[in-house]
């Protein structure tokens, strides 16, 4: 019967477990923050409130001579929170760099089927005809702004000294890109000439590959191709070399063809208009999307992947620290067994023990949390990285972002763990015999 | 040895702190073996015996840019060459244009080229004899539940079908299995088509290759090799990048993803705080003993064999902590690599990650152990005994 109870005891002691972590990832945070409220409001005004209160008072100030195990509470739940915000970071940064790549009064125009730019090929006619669409903004002198653009690859070699090559992003502008990208912007030397052999590249391209400096000389297969200057854009083109689109078509031997076609629209709301007369043209079988759109897509495998690969090692870690914090706890608990039971010796309830047990662990794991969502920061806010992104044929650099967000969710975990770490050794304090506590040396 | 009964004792003298130190230890030795095993397959990747005397040719503009098909015979002509194969980027995607299969239109003896990978021998003559036949690797098959016989449309997302649409059909005849069962291939995950069959269907590609690989006779003469057939196109239109697969692996992998700091960089941050978990645990394990070590002394035990008793149960706490994990890890790994239906290819844990282990848990358990036993040594018989 003893066991029978026991058995239930731990059970519904379990659920309450999983009630409280689910109820703690979904609820959103203004009702988290009416729970503390009201959580708050209990501890000064109920008069067990006050009881947990002054038993919690006693527990921290005696911290300080704990301070060993109570550290390993801390920095176990730092360590899960620095790296699941640094994996965090990593995909959201990935993400705001294609993220910011688009907007929704810009619409990229590929060929019906076409995963991403490099797999399109619209032919002369084609941009012809996309760039007299309705709803194409038009600049000063009444040209359409639209940009016909061809994107390729070409090998150029790493800036890591090991002398290996990698794959960059080249893409054939037409004088109406700058026009259509304010956000380029020229920051050192000057654009290319259209008809010659010259480039400018991007800033996240030039930290990326050796020798892309203006001036310098690069060779592409076998042809010599001039840096004429730097721009930087804050987003994915960035990672992207440029050059005259058909210097380029003529390297590649593309002929008049092109990937892909960008457009300014007069207006956000102009996209159904210009999608639906793209769509009922017989000439063109075409896939149009609005630039935001087609970066987010983008992003999305990768961003998805990154964050799954974070989570997983983030529980696997938790799991242990989970266990690291209740080892202390335990510990905490047999050391103040005789405190705890003069305690309710002397009348005090089992709740205001269990609130203080648990509300010192929630404290420890606050300080871990924020100790490592510091660190994540610290290190790794802006840190750069790069990679093969989809969709493009290039390495894609981006930088980690420690978003509020995402120190938020680190706080949460943190918060999660003293959860758990905290309610099982607060159970045993509370239930506690009084007379073996007492007697206990 | 003598004293192992002696040390377990003393390990499980407080069953909760132990287990629960050993769960926390569980959980790090299951994150390393999980990403040690995913480390070393990217490192090896293209190591093998194999992957040393396959050569690859590409455009050296661009791996999109493609090369004439005429290249073939010439490269067949290199000395040194035993085998020249060509493929073709094809694009495929199942159902979703976003299911994205690893499809190449590939010469008829490209397959030769890679003797880790069977075929059963009828289903190779089906899939020679079929024009619009295909080898399907066996992960893939069994992701989408596809057999010897199925029609399959698939789309390209580079080519349209002479008729102008994106889907081609193929007839699937036959399967890829990797010869080592425990070394997945990556064509296991991919599709083999027939490139005269993809170059007459479709208007774009005339004649192109998108690249070629040969094998050398021998990976001693691979350099000689590179450069003889490099020097085949010098100075043409489509000058040529021939690289090893070793070599074009790695630097692949290079711009993937710096795999190796990211996995340095969790495991620094997981051990780190390993260290001081059981640190603390073997700390209140020695504290909570002082009068027991006293009475070993007296009884007459040396200082020294104090110090190792104390040091051997620390080794012995972090050693079975992490080979539980490791264990863990490599039957968690085949398990989640079954279950995903090959989505997800858990590498299984290599002998060298189960040595770099048992090296990291002896480490550990090591500087873990060093100032508590100590202290353990350093005690001074009398006063511990009074509790002083």
């Amino acid at each position: 019967m003893n066991k029978l109870k026991s058995f239930l005891r731990s059970f519904s002691l379990c659920l309450i477990v999983v009630a409280g972590i689910v109820a703690w990832t979904a609820l959103p945070w203004p009702v988290l923050l009416a729970l503390a409220v009201l959580f708050a409001l209990w501890m000064l005004l109920a008069r067990s409130g006050r009881q947990a209160g002054s038993v919690t008072r006693v527990g921290v100030s005696t911290l300080p001579q704990r301070l060993g195990a109570s550290s390993v509470v801390v920095i176990g739940i730092a360590g899960v929170v620095a790296v699941l915000v640094s994996m965090l970071a990593m995909g959201a940064g990935y993400q705001q760099t294609l993220g910011r790549s688009g907007s929704a009064d810009t619409a990229i125009v590929l060929r019906g089927g076409s995963a991403s730019e490099v797999s399109s090929v619209l032919d002369n006619a084609s941009t012809t005809v996309i760039a007299q669409a309705p709803g194409i903004a038009r600049d000063a002198a009444g040209k359409p702004i639209a940009s016909p653009e061809l994107v390729v690859a070409a090998n150029l070699p790493l800036n890591d000294g090991s002398g290996d090559e990698g794959s960059v992003q080249m893409r054939g502008v037409g004088e109406q890109a700058w026009t259509l990208r304010p956000e380029v912007k020229i920051v050192s030397g000057r654009k290319f000439k259209p008809g010659l052999r010259e480039l400018v590249v991007g800033k996240g391209a030039q930290r990326q590959f050796a020798g892309l400096a203006p001036g310098r000389e690069i060779k592409l297969g076998s042809q010599v191709w001039t840096v004429a200057g730097v721009f930087e854009s804050g987003n994915a083109m960035d990672s992207e070399l440029w050059g005259d689109s058909n210097v380029v078509a003529d390297t590649y031997r593309r002929g008049s063809s092109r990937t892909s076609v960008f457009v300014r629209l007069t207006s956000p709301a102009a996209y159904d208009a210009f999608k639906a007369a793209l769509a009922a043209d017989p000439r063109l079988q075409v896939d149009t999307s609005t630039t935001l759109d087609y970066f987010r897509k983008q992003s999305e495998g990768v961003t998805k992947a990154i964050t799954i690969i974070g989570i997983v090692v983030g529980v696997i870690m938790a799991i242990g620290a989970v266990f690291g914090a209740l080892n202390t706890m335990f510990a905490t608990v047999a050391t103040r067994a005789r405190e705890i039971a003069t305690l309710r010796a002397i009348g005090f309830r089992g709740l205001p023990v269990v609130v203080a047990v648990m509300l010192e662990t929630m404290l420890l794991a606050l300080l871990g949390g924020l100790v490592g969502g510091a660190l994540a920061w610290l290190v790794f806010n802006g840190y750069s990285a790069s990679t093969l992104a989809q969709g493009t044929v290039g390495t894609l650099s981006f930088k980690l972002a420690v978003t509020p967000a995402l120190l938020w969710t680190g706080l949460k975990w943190a918060l999660a763990i003293g959860f758990i770490g905290g309610l099982f050794p607060a159970v045993r304090a509370a239930r506690l015999p009084v007379t073996t506590a007492l007697r206990e040396l | 040895m003598k004293y192992l009964h002696l040390i377990w004792a003393a390990l499980f003298r407080r069953k909760t702190r132990t287990i629960l130190t050993l769960v926390s230890i569980v959980a790090a030795f299951l994150l390393f073996g999980m990403l040690d095993g995913v480390r070393t397959s990217f490192a090896n990747a293209g190591k093998s015996a194999v992957g040393a005397e396959r050569l690859q040719t590409g455009s050296k503009l661009s791996f999109i840019q493609p090369l004439p098909s005429a290249l073939e015979a010439k490269i067949a002509t290199v000395p040194g060459v035993k085998a020249v194969a060509f493929a073709n980027w094809f694009g495929g995607a199942y159902q979703d244009p976003r299911n994205q299969i690893f499809t190449f239109a590939v010469s008829p003896n490209y397959v030769d080229m890679y003797p880790e990978i069977v075929i059963a021998p009828e289903e190779r003559k089906a899939f020679d004899a079929t024009r619009t036949g295909v080898l399907v690797g066996d992960v893939l098959a069994k992701k989408y539940h596809w057999k010897v016989g199925d029609k399959i449309p698939l789309m390209s997302n580079i080519f349209p079908n002479r008729d102008g649409s994106k889907t081609w059909t193929f007839d699937i005849a036959g399967i890829m299995h990797a010869k080592d069962p425990d070394h997945g291939e990556f064509l296991q995950g991919g599709i083999l088509m027939h490139w005269k069959y993809f170059d007459e269907s479709n208007p774009y590609n005339q004649g192109a290759v998108g690249w070629y690989v040969s094998r050398v006779a021998d990976p001693a003469q691979a350099d000689r090799v590179v450069q003889a057939i490099d020097a085949l196109s010098a100075n043409s239109d489509h000058e040529t990048k021939t690289q090893t697969e070793q070599a074009a692996m790695a630097s692949w992998i290079k711009q993937m993803a710096n795999v190796g700091l990211i996995v340095f960089s969790i495991m620094g941050a997981v051990f780190f705080t390993l260290l001081f978990l059981t640190g603390n645990t073997m700390a209140q394990a020695v504290r909570e003993r002082t009068s027991e070590l006293a009475v070993m002394k007296t009884i007459g035990f040396s200082s020294t064999s104090v110090l190792l008793i104390v040091l051997a149960e620390s080794v012995l706490l972090v050693l079975l902590g992490g080979v539980l994990g490791l264990g863990l890890a490599a039957v968690l790994g085949p398990v989640v690599s079954a279950g995903s239906g090959g989505v997800i290819n858990m590498p299984p844990v290599h002998a060298g990650s189960w040595l770099l282990g048992v090296g990291l848990m002896l480490a550990i358990g090591l500087l873990v152990g060093v100032l508590p036993a100590l202290r353990a040594m350093r005690l001074n018989i009398v006063d511990a005994l009074a509790g002083r």
